[in-house]
């Protein structure tokens, strides 16, 4: 957790001082450009303009991304780092050119729902998740009640069994059958969307706010009506009074209504910010070198550093997966311990 | 003056990771010394632990989302 907080501060803190480092940089004039070899020997259309290093920057770089470099002479590497976390139309297979996605024409509300990199990515975890969860399934059915599943079936039973066990009957109680499978769906959808955007060509969508807040209101949705089915309207409107006398419940009844919609908000934050802070460090770090134009620091700083926290990065896309399934799953169960708080209130009467 | 944004983006940065640093740190020395005592309730514990980890953290990140706006704005 300490590793993380530092590279978080990292992430923060780097940009700025690139930013600014840049601005100074702009300032001294192309001198320095010229002494550095990197800069010199790539960046032969910048010489004479004012962002000398930055266009250096993004020349060197533009081996890698090539649209940031084809007109990045004024981009910060802030920008770019912005460029590679937002969602775009545009789709880049980098030594190969970019794929252009289509858009579609008609605007519903004057909402543009075109396709972008990011929903490419969904489409493919749920078509992972539709491979994975129907070939896993079709295995039980040549299964015999001697045989254990072997393979890769037996890796996905122990994730579903673990969020069946531990997550939701630890946290739900009685009744958790009906949960098991939005939970499971859920764990599995943003862990692949995690780890999709942890391989080459792919793009994080957990890292797009618009994705967490969906699944969010999902989790929502199932919280609301899994409270009014357990309780009823009548035990749902006393539950949002707290159980407490009624001169109190003009302020307990905003400050419970308020609490049921802080709880999709802070899902929502979690998740995108724990991915996206993941990325803008791995590109912060990696261009720790194309600021400094040294492959001393490219070698000795940048990767390794880059490489531990994408090795980081793969543990925090199964966290985060679990955290919101858990969240999740403690916030429905909350809403259904009717039981509970009867008790509560039975005790709290006799009391008066 | 347009330095003083991203001034005011790193330290605040800097105070909220202060913030959930103390909150985790305190988090981890009580699930340990939790441990230690019941070696047989670690389960229970990791899973509290990681709960309210991901809670503080948060918040924690509440404060970083805008510090990030701040300094791209």
């Amino acid at each position: 957790m300490r590793v993380k907080a530092i590279s978080r501060i990292l992430a923060l803190v780097v940009p700025v001082l690139l930013s600014l480092n840049s601005h100074a940089f702009a300032a001294t004039g192309q001198d320095e450009a010229q002494v550095h070899e990197s800069a010199a020997v790539t960046a032969p259309a910048a010489s004479g303009t004012l962002e000398a290093p930055v266009a250096g920057a993004a020349t060197v770089e533009a081996g890698a991304h090539e649209a940031a470099g084809a007109e990045g002479h004024d981009e910060k590497p802030g920008d770019v780092i912005m460029h590679h976390i937002l969602d775009n139309k545009i789709y880049p297979i980098e030594p190969f050119g970019e794929i252009h996605l289509p858009e579609i024409a008609v605007k519903p509300f004057g909402i543009d729902i075109s396709v972008t990199k990011h929903v490419v990515m969904i489409w493919l975890a749920s078509a992972v998740l539709l491979v994975v969860g129907l070939s896993v399934g079709a295995s039980y059915k040549s299964l015999s009640s001697k045989k254990a599943p072997n393979g890769f079936a037996n890796v996905i039973e122990a994730l579903v069994d673990f969020i069946r066990t531990d997550v939701a009957k630890s946290n739900i109680g009685h009744g958790y059958e009906k949960f098991v499978p939005f939970l499971v769906t859920v764990f599995f959808f943003i862990l692949i969307c995690n780890l999709l955007g942890l391989i080459p060509y792919g793009a994080t969508a957990t890292g797009n706010i618009n994705v967490t807040l969906t699944l969010a209101v999902f989790t929502f949705i199932i919280t609301q009506a899994a409270a009014f089915k357990a309780q009823g309207v009548k035990g749902y409107l006393e539950h949002l009074t707290a159980g407490t006398h009624w001169s109190l419940w003009i302020i307990m009844v905003p400050i419970e209504l308020i609490g049921q919609f802080t709880k999709p908000f802070a899902l929502t934050i979690r998740l995108f910010a724990n991915m996206t802070a993941g990325h803008i460090i791995i590109y912060s770090l990696i261009f720790i070198a194309f600021i400094l134009k040294s492959y001393v620091v490219a070698m000795a700083v940048s990767v390794p550093f880059a490489i531990f926290i994408y090795l980081l990065e793969l543990f925090v896309a199964f966290l985060q997966a679990f955290v919101f399934t858990m969240l999740s799953a403690l916030f429905i169960g909350l809403a259904t311990a009717h039981e509970h708080h009867e008790e509560g209130h039975a005790f709290e009467e006799s009391l008066h | 003056m347009e330095g003083l944004g991203y001034l005011g983006a790193g330290i605040g940065a800097g105070l909220a990771v202060i913030g959930a640093g103390l909150g985790i740190g305190n988090i981890a020395a009580s699930a340990a010394e939790g441990t230690a005592r019941q070696p047989e309730a670690t389960s229970d514990i990791r899973t509290t632990m990681i709960i309210a980890a991901a809670l503080i953290e948060g918040v924690a990140l509440f404060g970083e989302v805008i510090c990030v706006l701040l300094a791209l704005k």
